[in-house]
């Protein structure tokens, strides 16, 4: 195999031996359009080591990469930068069949390893600011807590100034090219978008301390390699995910209101369709996002940088739609904050849904701007003009929340 | 004395400023807080708080 999958040299002494996953959709809930890469890195310093592994039934391809520059054998260490399985998947097979001197981890890895696997070996925990001696090199590690897990930590490769950042910094995007410069760059900016959304938007305080921590630092960064999608080698690139991030996780409002919605009979859709017509005229960037139609990971990608959000289901069962239930669950444990938000839907009886929704909204601590805009069974012109009165509304609260 | 560090997180109770948002008084002891109080940071329980020295 190792004729066939060969590690990527990014410099005579750094290679990347991860693995490409041209087919995953599902990542726990995160609809992964473009498939993944699992990145592994190996230093070839005096002490080889072994930078993360990757998801289980990939292992043979990491190991095939790896024997194309080394004898596997001869990997003295491994450094485990986070725990989760598409990282951490290939490490029991790596320890077994490298048997390397030491594996090493956080205090908090080491006890995420430990209820994960029955591993042969113990890990090394490394304290936070630690570096290790590779002889010819050396490696600094940095605990990241919550970026993405408890155990999260990155690695600093002082030679080469490359930062190893796990999940932190990545995107889901699988592809030969190894750097994001050789992607559109729309793609790119998109997909780094869509995984800081779906998978750190509700940690913003811990990634503030981790930009604050990497400020500390001064490092000086010729490369952010991260564990998903490609590596960002030039100055431009670099800054420009620091300053992502920081914007991100000051989730700072901006004039798009995203409008979510489901519908049973058209009824929804149709005060939906109004109520863009509203925020549109109202000056906001309106986005419609049925729920028939759209995957909640990119619903969560469209709010990550907008600042209103309207909700709305019709009334069925006493509750909201299950499509609904979908979303706000998975929203809700995103947390996204500083929105102007408003909630609608059509009923026949009871109509139960939008005032549930505005619960919802009030209870992320949103800033709800009005009653919420209930309709009986099918909208009529009246009723149509005040869903686009409503779409006003929220479109001037919005505006005017940019201007505070 | 009187500090917890959150190991999940790293989120440091202090008896002297208590977390008065979620309901725990101004110096109130870390033994005394209620067995339901959670990691105002990430959510972890109480029983993953570690003294800190």
């Amino acid at each position: 195999m190792k004729d066939t999958f060969k590690a990527v040299k990014i410099f005579d002494d750094v290679y990347w031996v991860g693995a490409i996953d041209w087919d995953v959709r599902q990542f726990h809930g995160y609809l992964t359009s473009r498939g993944t890469t699992y990145n592994a890195f190996l230093i070839l310093a005096d002490k080889i080591t072994l930078i993360d592994t990757v998801k289980a039934p990939f292992a043979d391809e990491m190991f095939a990469r790896i024997a194309s520059v080394v004898d596997p054998d001869k990997i003295d260490y491994i450094v485990s930068n986070h725990a989760e399985m598409d990282h951490s998947g290939s490490l029991p097979a790596a320890i077994e069949g490298i048997k390397p001197e030491k594996v090493f981890a956080s205090k908090m890895g080491a006890k995420a390893l430990g209820r994960h696997f029955d591993l042969p070996c113990d890990i090394t925990v490394v304290s936070d600011g630690e570096t290790l001696d590779l002889g010819s090199e050396k490696i600094t590690f940095a605990e990241t807590k919550m970026c993405h897990w408890p155990d999260s930590m990155i690695t600093y490769q002082h030679g080469r100034q490359i930062l190893f950042t796990q999940d932190a910094f990545g995107m889901h995007l699988a592809g030969f090219e190894r750097y994001a410069d050789e992607y559109d760059r729309a793609i790119v900016d998109y997909e780094t978008a869509k995984y800081y959304a779906n998978i750190l938007m509700h940690l913003a305080s811990f990634i503030d301390k981790a930009l604050e921590k990497l400020g500390t630092l001064n490092l000086d960064i010729s490369m952010i390699a991260p564990d998903h999608g490609p590596i960002r080698r030039t100055g431009e690139d670099i800054a420009g995910i620091i300053n992502s991030y920081a914007k991100w996780s000051a989730q700072e409002p901006t004039g798009k209101v995203v409008v979510v919605y489901d519908s049973m009979w058209g009824s929804t859709a149709r005060m939906a369709g109004a109520i863009g017509e509203g925020l549109s005229a109202g000056g906001a960037k309106a986005k419609l996002m049925s729920m028939s139609a759209c995957h909640r990971s990119d619903v969560v990608t469209e709010i990550l940088d907008a600042g209103g959000l309207v909700i709305g289901s019709a009334t069925m069962n006493n509750d909201i739609q299950p499509a609904m239930a979908d979303v706000t669950t998975y929203l809700g444990g995103l947390k996204p904050r500083n929105l102007a938000a408003g909630a609608f839907g059509s009923y026949g009886w009871s109509g139960e849904a939008p005032k549930n929704l505005q619960k919802w909204l009030t209870d992320l601590g949103l800033n709800v701007i009005a009653d919420p805009l209930r309709v009986n069974y099918v909208p009529d012109a009246d009723d149509l003009a005040k869903c686009r009165q409503f779409g006003v509304d929220i479109a001037k609260a919005t505006l005017a929340s940019l201007e505070d | 004395m009187g500090k917890y560090i959150c190991d999940i997180c790293g989120y440091v109770y202090e008896m002297g400023r208590g977390d008065p948002e979620n309901g725990v008084e101004t110096g109130t002891p870390f033994d005394e807080i209620d067995d339901d109080w959670v990691c105002p940071e990430c959510g972890a329980g109480k029983d993953n708080f570690s003294p800190l020295d």
